[in-house]
């Protein structure tokens, strides 16, 4: 879905190619860039890559995330066998980088070269075109010289050749150019490249960040070759959330789940990327959102097994710890422009029929609100279901706000 | 500037027949006097698409070219583009490039950036206005509809949407349109319009677009905006408000404001709905949109009290006029819902009990993967699609038994020989088989059909074999399924033996195979050229096989009469037909012409006739 981070590594080896395909005769690009994985060691790598054994290295998380300096999580100017023990030490271990926690699984590998001038380059996607910054003086420090940062912006429908790159030097401006190309044949939306360097001709990417407009795999899968879009680091799945995401790639319909928090009283399960995002919000603007179960949402016409998995991992989760108070389940939606909603529906309450012991002994209320195609019959049904089942099911249509059920159920605002 | 009147004409790309029917629905219940569509382009599916206005039923074009569309139909200015996303680009630059249409929804999700982005600068330059990607389009309250937008007719008459209202509605989301649509329907005096923008990072035109546009249509009397947390779309909103060129009250809210509890990123169900710094969180959103002199409620559960408030204010000050109010022409019921409802119904044409392909696919209930699982081969399936019997393992080893025996009779006979000649003459492997299935008849390839009802027939009028023998030659014709061309008593045909060997061993009936054989043992007196045939024997051994799996005589009697007897010939001969059909195109063979000394030619002299 749109803009999506990929790896360094992948970054790095996409330029390569890219050059190589493009050569310049002001500069070159080597490539040489690894990634040790748990399946794949250094000494596997290195076999592949001889570079790593006859060269000094650069070793550093390929996970997504910055700042890895700062966590002194880069290693510089070391030999084959010290960046061993250095990878051997960190791979599998647990890291909290800012507020995420996760396990350390992808480290990339690089030639240690030593250079004097530091570059900074970025480009991005601008609704009107795309917007270039340089500065000659990259490097950690970036934001605080942000005023020596260039901009140059190219309109959409215009080339690079439009630009001015006055007072830069040649061997520089040839890169921008070839960059900005690359940018947009690959359909990049964010590149940036701080810092890089250039010694003796060879351009050094030393840190760089990009994300891919994934939408464009239909033109640039054979440009992107393997790609791989990892998941922001610390964003590890739940066997449930991974188990949604794994149908949710096999249908064409939507099908999303996110836990925010197992113990938590307030289940959602919504039709439509717009009112889930809507009822999630109404739970939060009540005061309830530390008691926010998950964020969930169905759409593009589910078929009736997929419903019924989808409700049923929610049902699973919600009923596996007992809460005093009871908790509450919003069977939500708006108005539907296409949806049948008597045959969404139709799986929904299969689950719900199979859960109805754990329903009751969990002490959950129901609250329905949905509107759309063959909304009175999905209604009557759900309405019918909780006097067969005994639990309370709350019904309405489009009579009632969309979000007033969340009120209901919550009974009020904290 | 209106981009959509009551007489606006559209195009529609791809053949989305539900959707243009629901928007000729909308366009007979809002009282346009023609259609809105015109014709549709498919490139790959040209030809007509039929569709209802009101009760008439009506004949659309369907171009394989936007060319050709637009030259036929000048005056469509409206395109409605189903295009997939990877066709959206180019069939879009082909749109705007052309003279007429002035307006484009692109309903598309997964357009790529650069790609929509290319659009929206074209556009531009050529004074035209894209709606989308990824939208549900929108709806021109009593004037036109685009595609899915606004839902049912139900919903159509229940929002209003059959005639404009006051409020002129921008959201993101195309699924919350018809939300919106409705709570504007129930707490103010319903839409004048109501355009999703579509949920992309960079949509081709933006809320402020929409926004100023509606702020120039004077029937316009105020705003309400839907945006969502990422991107800076709600600030160009801002700006607007700031720089004083929207006036109307603009009533407004920002979804997503629960981002701030996610301890990571997530993506919404939006590709432009997540928050990449605070700027585009949606509290600050809203936060500068209030501050910039919109009404923002505090949560989108109080926006529909804002909207009556703010439409009680404007109609308190005789902005807000009473709306002249008029009944919805009714949509005749479809046949299809009416069904669905269960308010009508009607006999099936066509009975099964066979098959269902609806869900797995099973014969006779019996699920495919179940019998492929079991083990189960084709004399079983044949079992469960002619007899509705799960046969034990004897019968369809028996089946197939017979098929195999009966697959060929090589070249020579009748239905092989056509199948060749049809197959030399350059016919496909349909009508060549067929034609050799066509030359089985009473003379060819009926000799099971003949001999089992002759063996039927005597046993129930309880002929003794000698009188069966007899009543043949009373009445002049062959006994059936008796005598041979080669085979005799000293010459046997093996598989005539190897059948009644299996019967013997497997069958718990054999009456009628018993028959035959005493009839055997007077007619090989005779001659012993006059053995019982492999025809005879398989009619014989069909009428066993029925009463050894335990069907009555009447039972008996009536398979045979629905044709049980041809079945497993014409099942078996095909096989054997296909063989021929591919060997003499493997050959090379060329068309078959009977030889002049085949043929007597005598012809009478003219003189005579």
């Amino acid at each position: 879905m749109a803009q999506k981070g990929i790896r360094e590594y992948l970054a790095k080896k996409l330029l390569a190619k890219y050059i190589a395909n493009n050569p310049s005769y002001s500069f070159t690009y080597n490539g040489k860039v690894a990634l040790v994985r748990p399946d794949k060691s250094i000494d596997e790598i290195a076999l592949e890559n001889p570079w790593i054994k006859e060269k000094k290295l650069v070793v550093k998380p390929d996970m997504l995330f910055g700042k890895r300096g700062k966590h002194g999580l880069v290693l510089l100017d070391a030999s084959f066998e010290e960046a061993k023990i250095w990878i051997n030490e960190r791979m599998g271990k647990e890291f909290e980088i800012g507020k995420a926690k996760g396990i350390l699984t992808d480290l990339l590998i690089e030639p240690f070269t030593p250079h004097e001038k530091e570059y900074y380059i970025a480009i991005k996607t601008e609704e009107d075109g795309d917007r270039i910054y340089f500065s000659e003086e990259g490097g950690i420090e970036i934001e605080e010289n942000w005023e020596k940062v260039k901009e140059y912006f190219v309109p959409v429908l215009k080339g690079i050749e439009s630009i001015n790159f006055q007072g830069i030097n040649e061997t520089i401006k040839k890169f921008i150019e070839t960059l900005y190309k690359f940018f947009v044949e690959y359909d990049f939306t964010y590149l940036e490249i701080n810092p890089f360097a250039i010694v003796d001709r060879e351009v050094l990417p030393l840190d760089f960040v990009a994300r891919l407009d994934d939408t464009a795999l239909y033109k640039d899968s054979e440009k992107w070759g393997d790609t791989e879009f990892p998941t922001p680091f610390g964003r590890n799945f739940t066997k449930e959330e991974a188990f949604i995401r794994e149908l949710d790639e096999k249908t064409g319909a939507s099908l999303k789940l996110t836990i925010l928090n197992s113990d938590g009283r307030v289940w959602l399960m919504v039709a439509g990327g717009g009112a889930s995002v809507i009822y999630a919000d109404t739970v939060v603007d009540l005061g309830y959102g530390n008691e926010l179960a998950n964020y969930g949402e169905y759409s593009g016409a589910p078929s009736e097994e997929e419903t019924y998995l989808y409700a049923k991992t929610i049902l699973d989760l919600m009923t596996r710890k007992k809460d005093p108070r009871g908790k509450v389940l919003i069977i939500g939606g708006g108005i539907a422009n296409f949806t049948d909603v008597a045959k969404t529906f139709k799986g929904i309450i299969r689950a719900l029929r199979e859960y109805k012991d754990k329903l009751k002994e969990n002490n959950i209320k129901i609250f329905v609100r949905r509107g759309g195609p063959n909304y009175q019959q999905g209604l009557a049904m759900m309405k019918k279901l909780g006097e067969e089942i005994g639990v309370q099911i709350e019904v309405h249509g489009p009579e009632l706000h969309m979000t007033r059920v969340v009120k209901m159920a919550l009974g009020g605002e904290k | 500037m209106k981009l959509f009147e009551k007489d606006t004409k559209a195009i529609i790309f791809g053949r989305q027949a539900i959707a243009a029917q629901g928007m000729l629905d909308f366009d007979f219940v809002s009282k346009r006097e023609t259609p809105s569509i015109v014709c549709f382009v498919s490139p790959d599916k040209p030809g007509f698409e039929r569709l209802f206005f009101g009760s008439k039923e009506m004949l659309f074009p369907v171009y394989k070219t936007i060319s050709e569309a637009i030259k036929k139909h000048p005056y469509a200015t409206v395109m409605v583009n189903f295009a997939p996303s990877r066709f959206a680009y180019q069939t879009t630059v082909d749109t705007i490039n052309t003279e007429n249409i002035k307006t484009i929804a692109i309903i598309a999700e997964g357009v790529p950036e650069r790609e929509t982005r290319a659009l929206s600068a074209l556009a531009k330059e050529k004074g035209k206005v894209i709606i989308g990607p990824a939208t549900v389009g929108g709806v021109i309250a009593g004037k036109f509809k685009i595609g899915n937008a606004g839902g049912t007719t139900e919903n159509i008459i229940n929002s209003k949407l059959y005639r404009p209202g006051s409020v002129g509605l921008v959201t993101k989301s195309g699924g919350m349109l018809n939300e919106m649509f409705n709570m504007i329907a129930r707490n103010a005096d319903g839409a004048y319009e109501g355009i999703a923008i579509g949920g992309d990072r960079y949509p081709s035109s933006s809320l402020v677009d929409h926004l100023l546009r509606l702020e120039e249509i004077p029937e316009v009397k105020f705003l309400v905006m839907l945006g969502e947390v990422g991107g800076l779309e709600e600030y160009k909103v801002v700006e607007a408000l700031k720089q004083g060129k929207i006036k109307k009250p603009l009533v407004a809210w920002v979804t997503g404001t629960c981002s701030k509890i996610f301890p990571t990123e997530v993506q919404f169900g939006h590709a432009g709905a997540r928050a990449g710094n605070d700027e585009e969180t949606a509290d600050n959103k809203n936060k500068a949109l209030k501050e910039s002199g919109a009404i923002i409620p505090n949560s989108f559960d109080d926006l529909p009290e804002q909207i009556k408030k703010t439409c009680e204010e404007l109609k308190s000050k005789g902005i807000i006029q009473q709306i002249e109010e008029f009944t919805p022409r009714e949509i005749p019921m479809d046949y299809e819902t009416l069904m669905k409802q269960g308010l009508i119904r009607k006999h099936a044409e066509f009975i099964n009990t066979i098959a269902d392909e609806r869900g797995e696919l099973s014969y006779s209930g019996v699920p495919i993967t179940k019998i492929i699982k079991e083990k189960h081969s084709i004399g079983y399936a044949i079992g469960l699609l002619w007899l509705q019997k799960k046969l034990p393992d004897y019968a369809s080893e028996f089946i197939e038994l017979l098929i195999t025996v009966f697959a060929d009779h090589g070249p020579c006979v009748s239905g092989a020989h056509n199948t060749m000649v049809a197959a030399r003459a350059g016919k496909d492997l349909v009508s060549s088989v067929t034609s050799g299935l066509l030359t089985m008849g009473p003379r060819y390839g009926a000799a099971q059909e003949e001999s089992g009802r002759y063996y039927l027939w005597a046993r129930e009028n309880g002929l003794t074999p000698q009188e069966s023998i007899d009543y043949a030659r009373k009445k002049h014709i062959a006994l059936p399924g008796f005598g041979h061309k080669v085979k005799s008593t000293k010459n046997i045909d093996w598989r005539e033996k190897i059948l009644i060997e299996f019967t013997k061993k497997n069958f718990s009936s054999t009456e009628y195979l018993d028959y035959c054989l005493e009839m055997e043992k007077i007619t090989t007196k005779i001659s012993d050229k006059f053995i019982f045939n492999i025809g005879g024997i398989s009619g014989a051994l069909w009428l066993d096989l029925l009463k050894s799996l335990g069907y009555t005589d009447e039972e008996v009697k009536e398979l045979v009469e629905d044709g049980i007897l041809t079945s497993i010939n014409v099942l078996a001969r095909t096989i054997g037909y296909i063989g021929h059909h591919l060997e003499q195109n493997r050959l090379k063979e060329n068309l078959y012409r009977v030889p002049y000394d085949d043929v007597l030619y005598w012809l009478p002299d003219e003189k005579d006739l």
